[in-house]
C-alpha cells in the first residue's frame, strides 16, 4: 500500500478527533484503524517513518503496533 | 390482477378522531368528520357520477355532475364539496337528479368528439364511463355550433400529448400540477367557453413550459386529453402488477401496467406509502432503457482489455470466471479478490453479493457504492443514535414546523419527496436551506425559504457548530429531553465545546461567509420553531468532513429535543433507490449484514454455522482501499454488480489504473459501462422489471418488486437469469453448492440470521405492502419513527465535532471552488436515463458560474470551457448564472463525455472514505474543444467495446 497515503489518512483521521482531547482521541484512533482498516493497511502504517505523524496520530500508531 | 383502474373515491382521505354515521340511498354509512358525501358514498359501495373530482385533489365542485339530494336541505348541493353530517339522509338516484345530470352531460357531449371507437382511452376514459351513468342518449343541440374540435395537439412531451380537443375544462389538470406536484405550470387560461389549459404563457407548449414532466396531470385527466404516447401506440393494458421503482431512494411504487410481456405504462400507485400516488419523470416515463438496442444479453470474456470481447455461453463464461478466481486465490491469497454490491439492484441480490466474497473468495473486501454517498450517515448515526438509519417516514413530513434542508437538493433529486415537502411548506412550514447554490426551493412558486445559509462549500461543520453555539449560549437547549434521553458527560462536554466564543456565528462568518445575524435567526428558529425536522443530502456526506457534519446534525436534533416523535428527526435523503437496503445487507468492508462488526464472534459464529465456511475475522478493504491496492499489486481481482466506478468514483485517472492493474474485472451490468472498458469477464444483468425481490428506500421501507416480464439474457432456447441467479451460477461454478428457488428463500436466510429483520419475508410484505425495519418480535408491524422510548444505542450520545479546513485550498492557480450535483430528468452516471427521452431535458453537462467569474474570464452562455484542478481536466459549456455564488462553479456528471470526475480529487471523508466530490478547486477558462484526455478517452472507450462479429462497437 502506499504509505505515504495512509500516513495521510492517518494525520486527517487525528485532526478530526483532536478536539476531544488527547487521551480519547488516541484511543479512538487505535479503535478506528482496528475496526476499519483492512490487514494490509494495517501493516503498512507500522512501516511509516514516525517523524510524519501528527502527535496524536503518532500515539496511536506506536500504541495500535504495541497490541497488534 | 387484471388491469382496472384504482378505485377513485373522488375526494381525498379526512382523518378525524370523530366520526359521523348518516344515510345515503338507504344505506347507513360511518366515516370520519369532515369526510364529503361523494366519498362517503363511494366507501360505501356508491358511485355518485363526477369528472371534475377525483381523489388526489381538493374537491373543486365545478362540473355539476354530482348534485345530490338531501333530506331537509334545499337545492341539490354537490356531494364534492359537501360534508357528511350526523344523521343526514342523502339520495344519490333519483329522476330529478338523472334529469339534471343527463342534461350537464349533454353540454359536454355537444363539444366533444365522438371517435369514441378509435379514441386511445376508449373504454379507460371517465367521460365515457359518466356518459353511460347517466344514460346519456342523444344531443339534442347538434354538433353544428361553436365548438373545439380542431384545436391540435401538443405533441412537443417526448412522453404524452395534450389534445385539447378532448378536453372538458374540468381542470384536473391544473390542480394535479398545483396540489400533487406543486411545480404551478398549468393554467386555466381565458373565461367561459374560451377556457382552455395552457401549460405556460400563451405560446408555450408543454416542453418549453415549467412542466416537469411528472405525470400527475396525465394520471388526473379523466379522458383522452393528457395520455401517454405508449397508449395510443400500444393500446390498453391487460394486466397490472405493483412495483417499486428502481431509481433514487424515494421507492415509489407503480402499477407497471402490461400487455403480455410488454410494458405499456408505469402509473403511480396510490397505495404506495412511500410516494402515495405521485411519480416523478424518471420513475414515470423513464423505463425505455429496459429495450434500448445497447444492451447486453449475451455474456463475453476477453483474455485482455486491448482486444475485442468474444461472446461465450453462459457455461463458458461462468466456469471461466471461477477458473481465473480459483487460480487468482490460490496465488495470492483470498484477500486479493473483492467484490461491490449493487444498490440498484434488490436486497436479496446484494445480499447474495457480499455471501459470494465473504463465503466464497474467502475474504471481507465487499463494498457498495454507499461508500461514495452515505457512508459518512452509517457511521454518523451509529455513533450518535445508535443505528445507521433515517429517524422517520416520509409522512412525518407533514407534521413538521421547521424543515431544515442541508446540502440536499430533492426537487431534482428525490422529486417525489419534494412535492411533499412543497405541501406542507405550503400549508405554513418554516424552510431553512443550507446550501452554497440556491436551490430551487429557496424560491419557488408559493414556496419562499426563510433562510438561505449560502455557505462557502467544506464548512458545514463551522456552520453546524456556529448553530449549537446560539442554541447553547441562547439557552435554548431542550433540557428535559437531554436530561432523560441522553448521556450526560457527553452532553456537557459537547456545550462547553460549542460555547467557546471561537465558534461563535460572528468569528465563524470569516470561514463560513454566512452573516451572522441570518445565523443566529436561523438556529433560533430551528430550536423554538415547533417540531424541527432536518432533511439532508450528499451535500453533508461528500466532504472530508462528512461524517463530522452528520454527527453535527444528530447533535443539533438532541439538544433541542427533535428526535423519537412524528414531525421531526434526522432524515438522510439517501440516493439510490436501494442503498439503504444494499447497507443493511452487509456489503460494507468492516459488517455483517444488519450492521454486526466482523470482528464480533457471536455474530462471525452465527454465519459460519449457517453457511458452513470459517469468516475472515479481519475489515476488508473499501472501494478507494481497494484501487490503492490494486495499483500496489496485493489486490488482483474485482466482481462488479451493477455499479459504473470509473464514472462515479473521484478521480477517473486513478480509478483507471487501479482497474488496469488488475488481473480479472468482471462487470455485471445492463450496459458496456464505462468501468467495462477495462473489465474480461461481462455478464449480462437483468432490469427491475425482470425479477422479483425487494428495494429499502431512504425511510427504512421494504418494498416487493415484482417481475413482469422475462431476463433479457436468455440465449436462443435458454431462459434468461434474473441477477440473482447470475451470482447463484457463478458461487455454483466456485463450488459453493447453493440452491436458492426464488428470493423469497434468500429473504429467509436474511431474517433467520438479522435481528432488525427477523420479522420480515415476501409474504409478509405482500399482506402489509411494505414494512419499515426493524420488524422483529418487538416491533412486530415495522417501526415508521425511530428512537421513540429511547435511543437505539440506550442514551443518546453526543459527539464534539470540531471544523477542520479541508486540505483541498483555492488558490493562485485554482482559484475556484468546484461542487457537483444531479439534474431532474437525469439519473446518476446516467446509464439508464440517456438512454432514454428524458435526455431531451439534459443533453450534456453544463458548467454554471457566476456572472462576475464568468466575465472575469470573458465568458459567455454557451461558451466551450476548459475546467482544470490539480488532478486533471476536461471541457464543458458554461452556464452563467447567480444561482452559484462569485467563486464557486457547479456542475453534473450525467455524461461520460465530461467526466466532471476527472477533475474531482482523492481527498475524501476522514471516518470512512466518501469521497470529497463537492469541494474541488479549479480554474475555468475559454476552450476550443475537448481536452486530450476526451479525445483519447473515447478512442480508447470505442476499442474496449468492439465486439467480435458486430460491425459496430455498442456504445
Amino acid at each position: 500500500m502506499d504509505v505515504d497515503h495512509l500516513v495521510m489518512m492517518a494525520n486527517q483521521i487525528a485532526r478530526n478527533l483532536a478536539a476531544r482531547g488527547d487521551e480519547a482521541a488516541v484511543a479512538l484512533m487505535v479503535e478506528h484503524i482496528q475496526d476499519f482498516w483492512d490487514p494490509r493497511m494495517k501493516a503498512g502504517i507500522l512501516t511509516a517513518d514516525p517523524k510524519k505523524f501528527e502527535p496524536i496520530a503518532a500515539s496511536a500508531v506506536a500504541q495500535f503496533g504495541a497490541h497488534h | 390482477m387484471g388491469y382496472e383502474p384504482q378505485a377513485d373515491f373522488g375526494t381525498p382521505e379526512v382523518r378525524s378522531e370523530t366520526s359521523v354515521t348518516l344515510t345515503i340511498d338507504g344505506r347507513a354509512v360511518t366515516v370520519p368528520a369532515g369526510t364529503s358525501v361523494m366519498r362517503a358514498a363511494a366507501e360505501s359501495g356508491g358511485a355518485i357520477p363526477k369528472l371534475c373530482a377525483t381523489d388526489n385533489v381538493a374537491a373543486f365542485g365545478s362540473c355539476r355532475l354530482c348534485l345530490v339530494e338531501v333530506d331537509g336541505m334545499r337545492g341539490t348541493p354537490a356531494s364534492c364539496t359537501t360534508p357528511v353530517a350526523q344523521g343526514m339522509v342523502v339520495h344519490t338516484q333519483t329522476p330529478h337528479l338523472q334529469k339534471l345530470r343527463k342534461g350537464v352531460m349533454e353540454l359536454y357531449i355537444s363539444d366533444h368528439p365522438l371517435d369514441c371507437l378509435t379514441c386511445s382511452a376508449n373504454n379507460d376514459c371517465e367521460l365515457q364511463d359518466t356518459a353511460a351513468q347517466v344514460g346519456l342518449r342523444d344531443v339534442r343541440y347538434g354538433y353544428d355550433g361553436a365548438n373545439h374540435l380542431g384545436l391540435e395537439t401538443d405533441s412537443s412531451n417526448p412522453y404524452f400529448d395534450f389534445d385539447p380537443s378532448k378536453c372538458i375544462a374540468c381542470s384536473r389538470c391544473v390542480r394535479a400540477c398545483d396540489e400533487v406536484q406543486g411545480t404551478f405550470a398549468l393554467t386555466m387560461d381565458g373565461r367561459g367557453f374560451a377556457s382552455t389549459i395552457s401549460a405556460g404563457q400563451a405560446g408555450d407548449n408543454f416542453l418549453g413550459s415549467e412542466c416537469v414532466s411528472c405525470g400527475a396531470c396525465v394520471q388526473a385527466c379523466p379522458t383522452a386529453t393528457l395520455q401517454e404516447k405508449a397508449v395510443k401506440e400500444i393500446g390498453k393494458p391487460e394486466r397490472a402488477v405493483i412495483t417499486t421503482c428502481a431509481y433514487c431512494g424515494v421507492g415509489c411504487t407503480f402499477r407497471a401496467e402490461m400487455r403480455g410481456e410488454q410494458l405499456v405504462r408505469m402509473v403511480p400507485w396510490k397505495d404506495g406509502k412511500a410516494n402515495r400516488g405521485h411519480s416523478c419523470v424518471k420513475g414515470r416515463f423513464a423505463w425505455g432503457y429496459a429495450h434500448h438496442k445497447d444492451r447486453i444479453t449475451t455474456p463475453m470474456i476477453r483474455e485482455s482489455i486491448d482486444q475485442p470481447w468474444r461472446e461465450v455461453s453462459w457455461d463458458e463464461a461462468l466456469s471461466h470466471t471461477a477458473g481465473r478466481l480459483r487460480a487468482i486465490k490460490e496465488q495470492y491469497g483470498a484477500r486479493a479478490l473483492g467484490g461491490i454490491t449493487s444498490s440498484r439492484c434488490t436486497n436479496e441480490e446484494t445480499y447474495l453479493v457480499q455471501k459470494l466474497v465473504r463465503a466464497g473468495f474467502g475474504s471481507n473486501n465487499v463494498d457498495t457504492c454507499a461508500r461514495v454517498c452515505h457512508s459518512p450517515t452509517g457511521y454518523g448515526l451509529k455513533q450518535t443514535f445508535g443505528t445507521s438509519a433515517g429517524t422517520q417516514d416520509f409522512d412525518s413530513v407533514m407534521d413538521a414546523d421547521v424543515i431544515l434542508l442541508i446540502g440536499a437538493n430533492p426537487t431534482d433529486a428525490h422529486p417525489v419527496f419534494a412535492s411533499r415537502m412543497k405541501r406542507r411548506l405550503r400549508q405554513g412550514a418554516e424552510l431553512i436551506v443550507v446550501d452554497p447554490r440556491r436551490i430551487d426551493l429557496v424560491r419557488s412558486p408559493h414556496v419562499e425559504a426563510a433562510h438561505h445559509l449560502a455557505l462557502q462549500p467544506g464548512t458545514n461543520v463551522a456552520v453546524l457548530t456556529a448553530m449549537a453555539h446560539v442554541i447553547v449560549t441562547e439557552g435554548l437547549i431542550d433540557e428535559a429531553f437531554v436530561r432523560e434521553r441522553c448521556e450526560l458527560d457527553a452532553y456537557e462536554d459537547w456545550a462547553r465545546f460549542v460555547s467557546d466564543s471561537r465558534h461563535s456565528p460572528e468569528v465563524l462568518e470569516a470561514v463560513t461567509r454566512v452573516p451572522a445575524a441570518d445565523l443566529r435567526a436561523a438556529a433560533r428558529l430551528y430550536a423554538t420553531g415547533g417540531n424541527a425536522a432536518i432533511y439532508y443530502g450528499l451535500g453533508v456526506t461528500e466532504h472530508s468532513q462528512g461524517s463530522s457534519t452528520v454527527m453535527a446534525i444528530a447533535n443539533l436534533a438532541m439538544a433541542t429535543g427533535n428526535v423519537g416523535r412524528r414531525g421531526v428527526g434526522v432524515n438522510p435523503l439517501r440516493g439510490q433507490n436501494n442503498v439503504q437496503g444494499a447497507c443493511d445487507m452487509g456489503s460494507f468492508p468492516h459488517e455483517l449484514s444488519g450492521y454486526r462488526h466482523i470482528s464480533d464472534k457471536a455474530t462471525r459464529a452465527l454465519f459460519e454455522q449457517d453457511w458452513g465456511v470459517v469468516l475472515d475475522p479481519e475489515p476488508g478493504l473499501r472501494i478507494p482501499n481497494m484501487l490503492d491496492a490494486a495499483v500496489d499489486g496485493s489486490f488482483r481481482a474485482i466482481y462488479i454488480q451493477g455499479e459504473d466506478i470509473l464514472q462515479s468514483d473521484p478521480n477517473t485517472h486513478h480509478v483507471a489504473a487501479g482497474l488496469a492493474a488488475m488481473d480479472m474485472v468482471i462487470v455485471h451490468d445492463l450496459f458496456l459501462n464505462e468501468t467495462a472498458n477495462y473489465a474480461h469477464v461481462f455478464l449480462p444483468g437483468s432490469t427491475f422489471l425482470e425479477k422479483d425481490g425487494t428495494f429499502t428506500n431512504a425511510e427504512r421501507r421494504i418494498q416487493l418488486v415484482r417481475k413482469v416480464m422475462e431476463p433479457a439474457n436468455g440465449g436462443a432456447g435458454s431462459k434468461g437469469l434474473a441477477d440473482w441467479q447470475v451470482t447463484q451460477a457463478l458461487a455454483n461454478a466456485m463450488g459453493l453448492g447453493w440452491d436458492y428457488a426464488h428470493p423469497s428463500e434468500i429473504m429467509d436466510e436474511i431474517a433467520r440470521l438479522t435481528p432488525s429483520f427477523s420479522g420480515v419475508s415476501h409474504a409478509r410484505l405482500d399482506e402489509a405492502g411494505s414494512l419499515q425495519w426493524p420488524v422483529n418480535a418487538a416491533h412486530p408491524d415495522g417501526s415508521p419513527i425511530m428512537h421513540e422510548d429511547g435511543f437505539v444505542r440506550g442514551k443518546g450520545h453526543f459527539v464534539v465535532t470540531d471544523y477542520v479546513p479541508t486540505d483541498e485550498r483555492t488558490g493562485p492557480r485554482f482559484p475556484l471552488l468546484l461542487t457537483t450535483g444531479r439534474i431532474l430528468s437525469q439519473y446518476n452516471v446516467g446509464a439508464q436515463t440517456r438512454r432514454t427521452e428524458n435526455s431531451i431535458w439534459h443533453e450534456e453537462d453544463v458548467l454554471e458560474i457566476h456572472p462576475t467569474d464568468a466575465e472575469n474570464r470573458g465568458l459567455n452562455s454557451g461558451d466551450w470551457v476548459r475546467l482544470a484542478s490539480r488532478t486533471g481536466e476536461t471541457t464543458l459549456r458554461a452556464m452563467v448564472t447567480d444561482r452559484v455564488a462569485p467563486g464557486v462553479v457547479y456542475t453534473t456528471f450525467h455524461h461520460p463525455a465530461t467526466q466532471a470526475n476527472v477533475v474531482t480529487t482523492e481527498y475524501s471523508d476522514w471516518a470512512t472514505n466518501c469521497p470529497e466530490y463537492k469541494v474541488t478547486a479549479v480554474q475555468v477558462s475559454p476552450s476550443n474543444g475537448s481536452s486530450d484526455w476526451q479525445r483519447d478517452y473515447n478512442e480508447h472507450a470505442a476499442r474496449s467495446r468492439r465486439i467480435v462479429g458486430h460491425a459496430e462497437a455498442a456504445e
